[in-house]
């Protein structure tokens, strides 16, 4: 029985471990998608910001100047989005492809230039990464039956930028829906026209979300290389930028449903993790490769209608034209 | 009588000739894995065994790095079509590719590393890593203080269950009680690269009592090693001697000479004596082995140097066989 209450319980810890990056680029995406343009670049971005934090972090030693360059970077590439598509009006999702593109040689040719360690970076030392943060009186609580190894376990032990995920997404609530910017953002992303009859510059509104985007993003590469990993290594969001888009549809848009879909995916994975090669009592094996398909299968599945229907914002994908 | 003679020295002067001409013409190339040349793992032991054939040669070896499958043939094909020649294609996944080419240009060499293709023109070289696993899995049954020991496998087949399959009967060697956790990264080849997951897993195995870790898994190591080291626990690394990246708590690493590999073959061409077919190295042939070093000396007893140097010697002389998990799909040892 405590045997597996503790498996449990680690399984939900590694969950938290496993979704905090997604949490932050389907945040991301979010107040993008919101404002009426679709963020397929979401990867690009994290891995851009991943190589950043683990390239400067690697240099400098600090990891909070590394996760400071990764929000630069990654913003930056938001504002080439937004450049291309609120700007120019180009396709939302070929801007965004071609930065996935980009960012995935540009990488591991910087990496190659710069390390010569055939686009890896440099391991990073203890000090120059996000390490784990005890929670004061974890030893005296854990005698605490139930509640002590929930502290311990699951509350306890995540470095920095997991306990930012979880302040970040009430935040994003509030601004989203109790602030004015996200009230006009909202409304940018259902009916830009009328944001304009209002006097609002929907070109303003719609860089400022993808400058929100940008920043979130940087910290999801930030937490990939410098606190989950301890380097960069190519290709190394490994998709996560997807599962997050696929989150923000599977949450239908709004924060706080986001943010359970990103646990469910990583749930999905670190159990997938945790059932390979166990045999389950009635039903046998799980291939594995079902578990990984599952969060693809539910989004589908919702978007057919199955479960709810998840309604995009109405502007979202295209450019806004004022009438002459 | 004369012209006769004549005819022969020329005909002796030109085999001459191109005899002398096959000794210059030997263009040696390679075809790197998608994981490129310094993932301080597998291509990297062949990067190096090209280094050192082109430092004792002076023979320059033109290196194709591929970055898509679809790139793997074509480059394949254009140093064949450059006259290159032999030309070392690194690992299992550009066999197709290798059969493709091979037919395309017949006389060319090519040298085909952890696969088989049947080829006439093909020389396969593949590794008894079971052997060299063996090995290091006795070690990690000797340093384990829990009586468990995890395995986290790159991309999920034959190839790789060889390591586990190997690693795991080295284990019960020294241990028939010990528990061995088995987990693959994935089903794709982008199973060698996702540090996360490797780290995830490695997690998960430390959770369910693993001090000891073996990672079979190229660039998805990398989160092995470093989840292993956090938490205070041992890791052994693979292919390329890998005990520095992690000093203090990289056990050892289970070597694959394929840099080695690499080099025979450009030596054979140049002295004209590469021939197809099928070169299996295990540890009679230097082509496994097990890394000690000053990053790990430390943490290998004399007394374990010495049982695992006997076992070594056993699996040479025969008297331990160990079982290839690619001659049946299982492991029933």
């Amino acid at each position: 029985m405590n045997d597996i209450f503790l498996t449990v319980l680690l399984t939900l810890d590694a969950t938290i471990r496993v979704s905090t990056p997604l949490i932050f680029a389907a945040m991301a995406g979010l107040f993008a998608e919101r404002s009426g343009v679709v963020d397929i670049g979401l990867e690009g971005k994290m891995l851009a910001g991943a190589f950043a934090a683990a390239s400067v972090a690697s240099i400098v030693g600090s990891p909070w100047a590394g996760l400071g360059i990764a929000i630069l970077v990654s913003t930056s590439l938001a504002m080439l989005h937004g450049f291309a598509t609120i700007t120019h009006r180009g396709d939302q999702i070929v801007s965004g492809v071609a930065i996935n593109i980009l960012v995935a040689g540009l990488t591991i040719i910087l990496g190659l230039a710069w390390f010569h360690q055939g686009g890896l970076t440099p391991a990073l030392s203890n000090e120059s990464r996000f390490l784990s943060i005890t929670l004061p009186f974890v030893e005296q609580l854990a005698l605490i039956p139930v509640l002590g190894p929930i502290y311990k376990e699951l509350i306890s032990g995540h470095n920095i930028l997991v306990y930012l995920a979880f302040v970040v997404v009430p935040m994003v609530w509030w601004v989203v829906y109790r602030t004015r910017f996200g009230l006009r953002l909202r409304a940018v992303g259902e009916n830009p026209k009328a944001v304009d009859t209002a006097g609002l510059s929907v070109i303003k509104l719609r860089y400022k979300a993808l400058i929100v985007g940008g920043v979130l993003c940087g910290i999801a590469g930030a937490y990939i290389s410098t606190a989950h990993n301890a380097q960069f290594t190519r290709d190394m969001t490994a998709g996560q930028g997807y599962i997050a888009l696929a989150a923000l549809i599977f949450g239908k848009w709004r924060p706080l449903t986001v943010m359970l879909a990103c646990l469910l995916f990583g749930f999905l994975d670190a159990v997938a993790v945790r059932l390979q090669g166990v045999s389950i009592p009635g039903i046998g094996e799980i291939p594995v490769q079902f578990i990984e398909a599952t969060p693809y299968l539910l989004t589908v599945i919702l978007l057919a209608g199955f479960i709810g229907r998840a309604i995009p914002p109405k502007a979202v994908g295209t450019a806004y034209v004022k009438e002459r | 009588m004369k012209l006769n003679k004549i005819t022969m020295s020329i005909v002796a002067g030109a085999v001459a000739l191109t005899a002398s001409v096959a000794q210059a013409d030997v263009k040696p190339a390679v075809v790197y894995d998608k994981a490129g040349k310094f993932d301080k793992s597998f291509n990297e032991a062949v990067y190096n065994g090209v280094k050192r054939f082109t430092a004792d040669t002076g023979i320059s070896v033109r290196e194709v790095e591929p970055t898509n499958e679809a790139q793997v043939e074509q480059g394949l094909k254009k140093l064949a079509k450059r006259g290159n020649s032999p030309i070392v294609a690194v690992g299992f996944a550009q066999a197709n590719a290798v059969s493709a080419a091979a037919q395309a240009y017949p006389d060319t060499k090519f040298t085909l590393i952890d696969m088989v293709v049947p080829e006439a023109n093909v020389q396969n070289i593949v590794f008894k890593e079971h052997e060299g696993s063996f090995l290091v899995g006795a070690l990690a049954a000797m340093k384990s203080e829990t009586g468990t020991i995890g395995f986290v496998g790159g991309m999920d087949i034959p190839l790789i269950s060889r390591f586990g399959c190997g690693y795991e009967q080295g284990a019960k060697h020294i241990n028939a009680n010990i528990k061995v956790i088995h987990n693959m990264t994935g089903s794709t080849p982008a199973a060698f690269g996702n540090p996360s997951k490797g780290g995830e897993l490695t997690r998960s195995q430390i959770e369910a009592g693993a001090d000891v870790v073996f990672a079979a898994a190229g660039g998805t190591g990398f989160g092995v090693y470093q989840a292993a080291a956090d938490a205070g626990k041992w890791a052994i690394g693979v292919d390329s001697n890998q005990n520095h990246l992690q000093p203090g708590t990289m056990l050892t690493s289970m070597v694959k000479r394929v840099g080695e590999a690499a080099y025979k073959s450009y030596e054979a061409a140049n002295n004209g004596t590469w021939e197809p077919g099928f070169v299996s190295m295990g540890l009679a042939e230097g082509g496994v082995d097990w890394a000690l070093d000053e990053h790990n000396r430390a943490l290998v007893t004399a007394d374990m140097e010495t049982q695992v140097n006997a076992l070594k010697a056993s699996i040479i002389a025969g008297d331990i066989a160990v079982h290839d998990y690619m001659s049946d799909n299982t492991c029933n040892y």
